[in-house]
């Protein structure tokens, strides 16, 4: 089980919670041309290592959060909300 | 070595079985191969199979960083079948059923394919109508497929709950008598076989660390067993798809997450063929040694752990005691997990390039078992002949850019969703 220490309910099972995406994917501007839109839409880095990603706290607080964690080992190294950064990323 | 076949075992039979070879060489990796392919797993042993057999080319390595049959191929539920609704799909899932059929005697490997029927059982009118259209849809391509009434479905299978007080009641069922399980590891050792008689060379423990370019071209790859150089180089590597293309600086569209599988001890016969469950994700079907084996959702987020969670894990077998309660006296032997490429519109891609000397096989999401013998004869065509073949010439990757997209349940790029 992943427990992700949510910041306004403290550390929960990640049943609790669905998955999102990547965070770290940013959409293009509306007249940016095609190819980037195809690389937004479709491309992912797909990293094994760190990942940033999203989590909703659906079953909680309702609030999504950021989340960094290993996809290998599954450790969670930070935790925040939407519009802040892991240190080391930003 | 020779051939397998009933003399040959009664021979080494009287010699106290002491007298096998290995199925297989295990030869040092050369400098230099017409062809490489990366990833010994299933559709890599058969594409080098079919490389040899159908278009002569025999100089080939297949490099596997572990051992053969240790990955998906390895892990799945063995679960055969072609029962797919788009053009883009189903006559290419439709010639492997072919493949499938002749694939013992073609290898002289026996891959014990029992094509004891697959059945998706619908709950509610209007899955059954949607059942019906699939149905259609297959018969229309050339696939069987059979519309059951609850009381086939049930006499099918005696131990579905037939309750009418179950929480989700059968309505009816969809049924391709056709498919069905084979044996998995036996299908990677006979490829592996096959392919090692006709020249190919096997090369296990020998992971490959980056490519060698030459300007834009790719002429080789550099292993933990030194360089190795090759006119063409096909990717077959599954969950790990988006690592090597990462050292290419190639993003693919292709997430990592992991499939959970879980066997029972065997038992006595108890499950005929292979049950889906229409109200939930589950299937599930009994081995030959009698093992119950299951499957259901993927975990649902990102990873190259091969391990599954509990949640899934909890919710699968949920699904499966609903729809045979008398599950629940099973003992679980095993369960475990493999690392799927699970690619934005829930279809795989076979294509040439996207770089000069590379060819793609990934993104088989979680059906890539049942694809091993078309993917291979597929993709032997498409590196042989630099241009796909007319079964996989809708799996390319440029499909997502230009709209042409092959979304069987029409999700969307969401891959945790297909």
């Amino acid at each position: 089980m992943i427990r992700i220490n949510c910041p306004y309910c403290g550390e929960r099972e990640h049943s609790e919670f669905t998955y999102g995406e990547d965070a770290t994917r940013t959409t293009p501007d509306n007249d940016a041309p095609m190819e980037e839109w195809n690389k937004f839409v479709y491309e992912r880095d797909n990293p094994a290592g760190e990942h940033i990603e999203y989590w909703h706290h659906a079953f909680g607080c309702r609030a999504w959060l950021k989340v960094q964690r290993n996809t290998i080992t599954h450790d969670i190294s930070w935790v925040g909300l939407p519009h802040e950064n892991p240190e080391a990323a930003s | 070595m020779g051939q397998y076949n009933a003399l040959n075992i009664a021979w080494n039979a009287l010699r106290g079985h002491k007298n096998w070879q290995r199925a297989w060489r295990d030869p040092e990796p050369k400098s230099n191969y017409d062809v490489i392919i990366i990833g010994g797993g299933g559709h890599g042993l058969a594409t080098a199979y079919y490389l040899a057999k159908n278009h002569g080319i025999t100089n080939v390595a297949v490099l596997e960083k572990g051992w053969i049959g240790g990955g998906n191929v390895g892990r799945n539920t063995t679960i055969v079948r072609s029962n797919y609704l788009l053009d883009g799909n189903a006559p290419f899932y439709e010639h492997g059923m072919n493949l499938w059929r002749d694939m013992a005697q073609d290898l002289n490997y026996n891959v014990m394919f029992s094509p004891r029927g697959v059945m998706n059982i619908a709950h509610t009118k209007s899955q059954y109508d949607v059942f019906a259209r699939r149905a259609n849809t297959m018969r229309l391509n050339g696939i069987q497929a059979e519309l059951l009434s609850r009381d086939e479905v049930l006499e099918r299978e005696p131990i579905i709950d037939g309750s009418a007080d179950t929480r989700f009641p059968v309505w009816g069922g969809i049924l391709q008598p056709d498919a069905g399980n084979a044996r998995h590891d036996a299908v990677a050792w006979g490829y592996a076989r096959a392919a090692d008689q006709l020249g190919v060379d096997i090369i296990q423990n020998c992971e490959v660390i980056d490519f060698i370019k030459q300007g834009e071209r790719i002429i080789g790859v550099k292993t933990n067993r030194g360089d190795i150089h090759a006119e063409k180089v096909g990717m077959a590597v599954a969950g790990s798809s988006s690592r090597l293309a990462e050292k290419l600086d190639l993003r693919l569209p292709i997430e990592s997450h992991v499939l959970q599988a879980f066997v029972t001890e065997p038992y006595k016969p108890l499950i005929n063929g292979v049950v889906t469950f229409g109200a939930g994700h589950f299937y599930v079907s009994q081995s030959d040694k009698g093992g119950v084996v299951f499957g259901g959702d993927i975990d649902g987020y990102n990873t190259y752990a091969q391990r599954g969670n509990l949640p899934v894990f909890e919710d699968v077998i949920a699904g499966g005691l609903t729809m045979m309660p008398c599950l629940s006296r099973l003992k679980l032997l095993r369960n475990w997990g493999g690392v799927m490429d699970m690619s934005m519109d829930g279809s795989p891609i076979i294509d040439v390039g996207p770089i000069d000397g590379l060819y793609l096989n990934t993104g088989w999401c979680y059906g890539g078992f049942k694809a091993t013998p078309a993917s291979g004869y597929c993709f032997a065509h498409t590196i042989a002949n630099d241009e796909a073949h007319e079964l996989n010439k809708a799996y390319t990757l440029d499909r997502f850019a230009k709209g042409y997209t092959i979304d069987e349940k029409g999700m969307g790029p969401y891959p945790k969703a297909h």
